[in-house]
């Protein structure tokens, strides 16, 4: 079965719900783990790097929480598959570069993904719908439990497991979340947001992790420091972190409403009519335009539509997956063409957007602060 | 003042951020703030930076030079401050103390106190069960109970017959 066919489709994928997913998109938690006496991957020589992945392949093939999982070497897939699995979030874009000598492993619920010889030999991931912290630690920390015993892992009782960066010393976790924060971006509140996030020692990242910017207003949150904290600590830390920032976005879209109503809708009711009648649009304007519609949806303004469907087009709209419908390698413009055309097509049974709250559509001029 | 990564542009972004109680600056060209994302607001995690720059440093005034060369796997310290990521877990022994000071700026601590392997994981509750059963002894022993020193030896000696029979590697 060919990867493409093995992931589950990107309708179900934005059916799938969790707490607070209004606000959190997804939780994950990742291991970085390494076997003793062989080089780390970005050190080891071809040859090592194949022998590494032989051994750790089965080991993970063989739990029990990965039976009837999709396993692949990343030279077996191609340029499109690799892309899609990065635009779905499953492997980093550093593997997306990775060849012969590093592996994927992926359950059938696109739960439990493993990366072997990325930055580390082993980088396994839980990853669950909406705020789910604690259920994404416990899931990881089982695999964890039952690879030990089958595998030798790099470990000083001092510094903890030891991974080819110092930056993911000790406990080799990192937690954190997909935050959809459109309420804190037209608010004009985000900065001083992720400044206090950075004070409490956590990150904050764009939609594909490091270096890379916030498109349609999805952020990630993460910790920062691994070593000398427990993991329980880290998560919970985080967990409280993150139940501020869901705070802070609920009362920022109650403020908006209250004192400019007009200004939020007439972002989302123009979001939707580009969507709704473009002829050539970006994947990068897309994003940014489903994500005004996404805040339309939570505020109840298009009645019948629900969020599964910008989830859905979220996804689909992206490069590779628009790529992946057709044959011929597309151009960039002709995405756009193509992008736009799919998108005017799926808006057609979405009527326009109307304000929910009675009056506060009618007021002429929106309360200066 | 020149830019502190390319070292060749007049340093123009200037960025000061206090971390425990200790004020970093950071100076750097338009080109260099740009290609960080300093720009963009959003995506830039100051700490990111300041870590990746801040690990080159301390490996270069670390003592042992750059010709320190790992027996494991042939990494010198040239070579993480070019990839700024390690050659094998030997490098953690052979590069320890150039290590100790950036763990420090990094991290909440440089002992790790999380998650271990099972085998570990035993051995440590065990040596701290040993530790715990030593001082309740000494105390019964000062109190003269006599009766309570003596089951406190035997659970003792059961303690340590339980660390003889852990693995060699794993011992406290």
């Amino acid at each position: 079965m060919t990867i493409q066919e093995f992931l589950t489709s990107p309708v179900e994928t934005a059916r799938r719900t969790g707490p607070h997913d209004r606000i959190v998109l997804s939780s994950r938690v990742r291991l970085a783990r390494n076997l003793r006496g062989v080089p780390f991957p970005g050190w080891a020589k071809k040859a090592e790097r194949i022998k590494t992945l032989e051994a750790i392949r089965p080991a993970v093939e063989s739990l029990p929480q990965l039976a009837g999982a999709f396993s692949e070497t990343m030279d077996n897939l191609g340029p499109l598959d690799k892309m899609i699995l990065v635009e779905r979030h499953l492997i980093s874009r550093e593997h997306q570069a990775k060849g012969a000598g590093s592996g994927l492993v992926l359950n059938k619920e696109e739960s439990l993904c493993v990366m072997i010889n990325e930055e580390d030999h082993l980088r396994m991931q839980a990853l669950r719908p909406g705020l789910q912290l604690k259920q994404a630690w416990l899931a990881i920390d089982q695999v964890d439990s039952d690879l030990e015993t089958k595998l030798d892992y790099a470990f000083s009782p001092a510094l903890g497991y030891l991974t080819a960066c110092p930056t993911n010393l000790g406990t080799g976790i990192r937690v954190s979340a997909m935050l959809h924060l459109p309420g804190l971006v037209l608010a004009e509140q985000i900065n001083q947001i992720i400044a206090s996030v950075n004070k409490l020692g956590l990150a904050v990242r764009g939609l594909y992790g490091e270096g890379t910017e916030a498109l349609g207003n999805v952020f990630q949150v993460s910790n920062q420091m691994t070593l000398g904290e427990v993991e329980t600590d880290i998560v919970d830390r985080l967990n409280k972190a993150l139940q501020q920032i869901i705070e802070h976005e609920e009362n920022a879209r109650a403020k908006l409403l209250e004192q400019k109503p007009k200004m939020v809708f007439n972002h989302i009711g123009r979001a939707y009519g580009i969507l709704a009648n473009t002829h050539i649009i970006s994947s990068k304007e897309t994003m940014n335009l489903l994500s005004l519609m996404r805040l339309g949806v939570d505020l109840e303004m298009f009645p019948g539509a629900d969020r599964t469907l910008t989830d859905e087009l979220f996804v689909v709209t992206q490069p590779a997956h628009l790529q992946r419908q057709f044959t011929e390698k597309l151009a960039a413009e002709e995405r756009d063409v193509l992008r736009a055309d799919m998108l005017r097509e799926r808006l057609r049974q979405v009527g326009r957007p109307s304000p929910k709250t009675p009056g506060a559509g009618a007021s002429p001029l929106d309360k200066r602060n | 003042m020149l830019c502190m990564i390319c070292k060749q542009n007049a340093a123009q972004v200037h960025l000061t951020q206090i971390v425990d109680d200790k004020i970093k600056k950071v100076d750097l060209c338009e080109d260099c703030a740009k290609h960080k994302g300093i720009n963009d607001t959003a995506g830039f995690a100051i700490a990111d930076l300041l870590l990746g720059l801040g690990a080159s440093q301390e490996m270069a005034q670390a003592g042992g030079g750059e010709d320190t060369k790992c027996p494991g796997c042939g990494f010198t310290a040239a070579d993480f401050k070019k990839a700024g990521r390690l050659g094998c877990s030997q490098c953690y022994v052979t590069f320890a103390e150039s290590l100790e000071n950036l763990l420090k700026t990094m991290h909440k601590g440089t002992q790790h106190v999380g998650k271990a392997p099972y085998g570990l994981r035993q051995s440590r509750d065990l040596a701290d069960r040993l530790k715990q059963l030593q001082k309740k002894l000494d105390r019964a022993v000062t109190d003269e109970d006599v009766e309570q020193a003596a089951s406190l030896r035997d659970e003792i000696r059961s303690t340590r017959d339980q660390i003889e029979h852990l693995a060699p590697g794993v011992k406290p």
